[in-house]
């Protein structure tokens, strides 16, 4: 449709990320605080639940979006090895984004714990109840979430070097405001993906 | 061929040092941040596996087993509700009807086979399965109050009461120190060694003894506790131990009481004023509020649990309906956090069979 290679994200993707960034990063904080703790792990757990259904929504819409729209370019300074790297996280990100939510909806289910989201409201068992597999979903749902924490903070870096000492304005493609840039360099041949 | 990665060639040696220590800080810090509501910088505040972790000093480990209560039998049954308590909340649960239940019966302390008591707290933990898909778990135990207010002071007393490896006794300096520092134990023990103690689980109490609040139809609180009363006569723990020729007497006798008639407790629900504490488990209400008889818990199946559910099942205290709410008391949410790491100790764990078993079950 757009002769003209975009410059930054779709509107709705850039506002699907940094929603679901807030979201992602609370969500870890609230895991990790609420296993070890006593005194808040019922009302941790309590937002916990309906926290990860609505990310699970989010990043369904999402990858449906990220499969429909089209991507800027990559900026020219980045190396294939690198854009290698950058795609493969990216698809990390979206398999854990999209698996820990439903690991931890089959844990509960294999644990025999009623789904509650709020009020009267819960979600049917997708698993069935079943010790063992309790305890392996459960085991995964931590594992995963140390991984998908190191895989953001690697993404942040990334984005960090690029920014402050490449000095490549990647961060342009994902900013919530318009860009405009007074002088484009050659936009690159190859698109992100 | 592109190196990896390239640097602005602008950027003075200052300058890059400056930004590569500020992406290192933000990284840095955040892990930090994660780690320390981790807890991984105060490795000595209790935590719900430290407090799962004392149980099991305390008693040893025993796979596949709950970390306490961990003797026990299972049942089914139903609940049938008067709708006497249907204007306080709005629980479906306490709408006329009948729905099912699956319980368990259980005696306190992480020893699965452990021999039958009197003096040894009984527990009954019940799951009501609402029409709507709801659950209401409760776990109730025979003593009308707690002997502690919070999780820190269970894990205290725990360690105080726990038997001396040389004399295989509690040291009675060790619980004369924990009582005389904690003046709620002191007042609340009195009332537990006076309680009259039955014959078996059978013609027992069991006070759900955290105080809730029920929510009704327009979201008005209403403080309460609950106690299930036996419909079984009382009888008094014979004067000689059976434990001594029986180490399962109390098991043995619930599953023959059980076999014979279905076993019947009412659901007597108290109702606190405004003043009356909802956040200390060692304190009655005053002994003149008003309660309410809202239907019968009825047990008409005892079942092994090594063909039951129940025995993978959480009994936790904080799983409610909508129209039943947490109180204060923080005892709840300390319960809730160790019952899950328990249960998913035990989860991933071999299953041992278990001292009580009921053979003929299902013939």
């Amino acid at each position: 449709m757009n002769p003209k290679p975009r410059t930054q994200f779709a509107i709705q993707s850039r506002l699907l990320h940094w929603l679901m960034a807030v979201m992602i990063l609370a969500m870890l904080f609230i895991g990790v605080a609420m296993v070890s703790s006593l005194a808040d792990y019922r009302w941790l757990v309590a937002l916990h639940r309906p926290l990860g259904i609505a990310i699970l929504i989010l990043a369904i819409i999402r990858l449906v979006n990220r499969k429909l729209t089209k991507l800027p370019p990559f900026p020219p300074t980045m190396s294939p090895l690198e854009r290698r790297i950058a795609s493969s996280s990216e698809k990390l990100l979206y398999a854990l984004m999209i698996a820990l939510p439903l690991i931890g909806w089959g844990m509960l289910s294999a644990g025999h714990y009623p789904i509650v989201m709020f009020g009267a409201v819960h979600l049917p068992p997708i698993l069935p109840a079943h010790p063992l597999l309790f305890a392996i979903l459960r085991a995964a749902h931590t594992v995963l979430a140390y991984l998908l924490f190191a895989t953001i903070l690697a993404h942040v870096g990334a984005v960090l070097f690029h920014t402050l000492i490449v000095r490549d304005r990647i961060l342009d493609r994902m900013a919530l405001w318009p860009i405009r840039r007074p002088k484009t360099p050659a936009p690159d041949a190859n698109p992100a993906e | 061929m592109k190196p990896f990665l390239t640097i602005d060639p602008t950027l003075t040696r200052p300058a890059l040092l400056l930004r590569l220590a500020l992406i290192g800080l933000v990284l840095g810090g955040a892990a930090a941040l994660f780690a320390w509501r981790a807890g991984w910088f105060t490795p000595h505040t209790l935590t719900q596996d430290t407090v799962i972790d004392t149980f099991q000093k305390v008693n040893g480990v025993f796979p596949g087993f709950r970390r306490n209560h961990a003797k026990g039998v299972c049942f089914r049954g139903y609940f049938e509700s008067n709708g006497n308590a249907a204007a306080l909340s709005r629980a479906g649960v306490f709408s006329p009807g009948r729905i099912p239940v699956l319980g368990r019966f259980s005696l306190g302390g992480g020893l699965p086979y452990v021999t039958d008591a009197p003096a040894t707290v009984r527990a009954l933990a019940v799951q009501f399965q609402l029409q709507n898909g709801e659950e209401w778990r409760t776990a109730m135990i025979n003593l009308p109050v707690f002997p502690v207010q919070n999780v820190q002071q269970f894990a205290e007393q725990l360690v105080a009461f726990a038997p001396d490896p040389a004399t295989g006794k509690p040291d009675p300096a060790k619980i004369q120190a924990f009582v005389a520092a904690h003046p709620a134990t002191a007042r609340a023990l009195p009332l537990i060694q006076q309680r009259p103690i039955s014959s078996g689980f059978a013609d027992s109490p069991y006070y759900g003894l955290n105080a809730f609040t029920f929510l009704d139809k327009g979201g008005k609180p209403t403080p309460v506790r609950w106690t299930m009363v036996p419909e079984q006569p009382f009888q008094p723990s014979p004067a000689v131990d059976p434990g001594a020729t029986d180490k399962n007497y109390l098991f043995d006798g619930l599953i023959a009481a059980v076999r014979s008639a279905p076993q019947r407790w009412r659901l007597i629900l108290t109702l606190g004023q405004p003043g009356d504490p909802t956040s200390d488990a060692t304190i009655t209400w005053p002994a003149d509020r008003q309660t309410i008889d809202a239907g019968t818990l009825v047990v008409d199946q005892i079942e092994s649990e090594a063909v039951s559910p129940a025995r993978d099942m959480n009994f936790d205290p904080t799983i409610l309906p909508d129209g039943i709410a947490v109180s204060d008391d923080p005892l709840l949410s300390a319960r809730s956090a160790a019952y899950s790491v328990s249960f998913t100790r035990r989860e991933g764990e071999r299953k041992e069979p278990s001292a009580v078993t009921t053979a003929e079950t299902g013939k």
